[in-house]
């Protein structure tokens, strides 16, 4: 597998990275060795062996059904959430006009 | 079979309809971080740093949503998969911080199951299975508002990362009527489990419609998505539209393309959301931050056995062991209130008046579905009005069912109730009907004699004046004369 500028292009588009022609062709070269490196793992017989998820045997974690049981990871925190927001306008993010 | 067809000006057309329904999971906190997803609070006051996709934040499924979705799948018999996975699907847009909605496209959480619709309610054997391919859980996104500012949109988070449930049915649908029976139905199956409130109006469940239209018989033609439809009504009012909009496509030799369209209710019209191509390249991958979901047997037994009785099981118990009609028992089942009510209703009567449910089923359902409502209405008053109470309409019922006041004075009186403050059982008390022959007797003669030129014309063949004589005779009475005897002794004295 290998990738051209116009697809480093469009891969950059899509997750809005300004990239510019000579950074373009630079990279490109770059993902290529990385995605050939890679590619070395498809050498590698893995007929009837299970993926592996983890390293160690460890099982996903859920958490109980409580709102803001951990002030970490709840709620009613508007002003830290908005703290870094370029433009907060009563109490909403305000971003540049986005109609499709 | 459907016959639904699509009168074109080269034949005719059948039309195939698959429906994705986004349900709002019931749960108190979001599906990955412990931030409230309560309706209508203050903007962005329910987001947390990790729905706000704060870097080193980590997301940790909340194990009522997976919970709810097992439980889901089970009221529709699908499989359950005890080894599913978390996806990214990348895009980027200002509702979703995170830059990828956390989803399930290649290990679903359920997989197949189905739903019977049916679509005549007064004919229990017009049912259709309609096949449902999928239930995954992912995030909903953040709201955005695009008018309150000249140069600005305003971004609430509130919604953001509260557990959705994607329920994708096969495209098993060939009508308006079919694809809003299903929708119904799904909503009723969620509400009775209640893994999801059903509240439309308030986007707790949302449907991408799927239309193609075809020859009858012909593979299946392209297909558009119409996203986003929030009531049974304009889903119905989507495939209508879509479908004549399609065929007259086709007709005028074009091709119909494959897109993404929104419905405008306004115009009752389907049209391109005309996005670029590469909107819909995802880039999906499993989501790292996530180890795969395992449920254990025991898991799965658990959330079987917290399942309520079904719409249809409790519909057919309805019809077998109470002997309702299929329509009464289809009515009583629609909406999780209604049974609980008649339900409810229907015990204290049986006890009240010392029978069995099966006896006094019909007459409680009569009073729920047809007596009650009109009631309330003419009251003003909403069914889930404090004075409504499950002992004040037990009283009515059962004093009914003893004979002691008439069906129709019953409705007079619990509309008195409530509307004023008057004490129920002293008032079904002093309406107590006479069974009494002698005073119904003496008050059919005053009104005979009173109209006699009526009784005249009545022996004279006009038979129709009967009514007017029971009538004349309940109003002298007060509507305390039990109306059985009051025909009888009516029938005697003008036979």
């Amino acid at each position: 597998m290998s990738v051209d500028t116009a697809t480093v292009a469009k891969i950059a588009s899509l997750a809005r990275i300004k990239v510019s022609e000579a950074e373009l062709e630079a990279m490109v070269p770059e993902l290529n060795g990385i995605l050939a490196w890679v590619e070395q793992l498809g050498e590698v017989n893995v007929d009837g062996i299970e993926p592996m998820t983890a390293v160690i045997p460890n099982k996903q974690r859920l958490r109980d059904d409580v709102v803001n049981a951990d002030p970490l990871t709840g709620g009613d925190i508007r002003d830290k959430v908005l703290a870094n927001a370029p433009a907060a306008e009563h109490g909403f993010f305000g971003v540049p006009k986005v109609i499709e | 079979m459907s016959d639904y067809r699509i009168h074109g000006a080269t034949g005719e057309w059948e039309v195939v309809i698959g429906l994705e329904v986004h349900a709002q999971v019931t749960s108190n906190a979001k599906l990955f971080s412990g931030a409230a997803t309560a309706f209508g609070a203050e903007p962005n006051a329910q987001v947390s740093l990790v729905d706000a996709a704060m870097p080193g934040m980590l997301p940790v499924p909340n194990m009522e949503c997976i919970r709810q979705a097992v439980r889901t799948g089970l009221a529709i018999n699908a499989q359950i998969n005890k080894w599913s996975r978390f996806d990214r699907k990348n895009y980027f847009y200002a509702d979703l911080p995170q830059g990828y909605q956390i989803s399930q496209l290649y290990h679903p959480i359920v997989g197949e199951g189905e739903i019977e619709i049916q679509l005549d309610d007064k004919d229990p054997e017009s049912t259709k299975t309609i096949g449902i391919e999928r239930i995954h859980v992912e995030q909903d996104a953040g709201k955005l508002m695009h008018d309150q500012h000249p140069t600005m949109s305003y971004v609430d988070l509130n919604r953001s990362g509260v557990a959705l449930m994607e329920i994708v049915s096969r495209p098993d649908m060939r009508s308006p009527a079919e694809a809003g029976a299903y929708l119904s139905k799904l909503r009723t199956i969620l509400r009775y489990v209640g893994s999801c409130d059903g509240n439309m109006d308030q986007g707790s469940m949302r449907a991408d419609v799927n239309v193609s239209v075809r020859r009858p018989g012909e593979p299946f033609g392209t297909r558009t998505e119409t996203k986003n439809v929030n009531s049974v009504r304009f889903v119905m009012a989507v495939v209508e539209q879509e479908a004549k909009r399609q065929v007259a496509v086709i007709e005028d030799g074009g091709t119909v393309v494959q897109e993404t369209r929104l419905y405008d209710p306004d115009r009752n019209e389907t049209r391109s959301m005309r996005s670029k191509e590469d909107a819909h390249d995802y880039r999906y991958f499993p989501d790292p931050d996530l180890l795969p979901l395992e449920l254990t047997d025991d898991f799965v037994a658990e959330c079987k056995a917290s399942l309520p009785e079904l719409p249809d099981a409790k519909r057919h118990r309805y019809e077998t062991a109470l002997g309702l009609s299929a329509y009464d028992a289809g009515q009583l089942t629609l909406e999780v209130e209604t049974y609980q009510q008649f339900e409810e209703m229907l015990e204290s009567v049986a006890r009240e008046s010392g029978a069995p449910e099966r006896d006094v089923a019909k007459r409680v359902a009569n009073w729920i579905l047809s007596e009650r409502p009109g009631v309330l209405r003419a009251a003003g008053v909403a069914v889930t009005d404090p004075r409504n109470t499950v002992a004040a309409n037990t009283a009515l019922i059962v004093a009914v069912s003893k004979g002691v006041i008439s069906g129709g004075k019953a409705k007079e009186i619990f509309q008195q109730y409530l509307t004023s403050d008057i004490d129920l059982a002293e008032t079904i008390a002093s309406n107590q009907q006479t069974t009494d022959t002698g005073a119904i007797e003496a008050a059919v003669d005053a009104i005979l004699a009173a109209n006699a030129d009526k009784v005249e014309q009545y022996k004279g063949g006009k038979e129709a004046l009967f009514g007017f004589f029971v009538g004349q005779t309940m109003k002298a009475m007060q509507g305390k004369g039990n109306p059985q005897l009051v025909n009888q002794v009516l029938k005697d004295k003008l036979g």
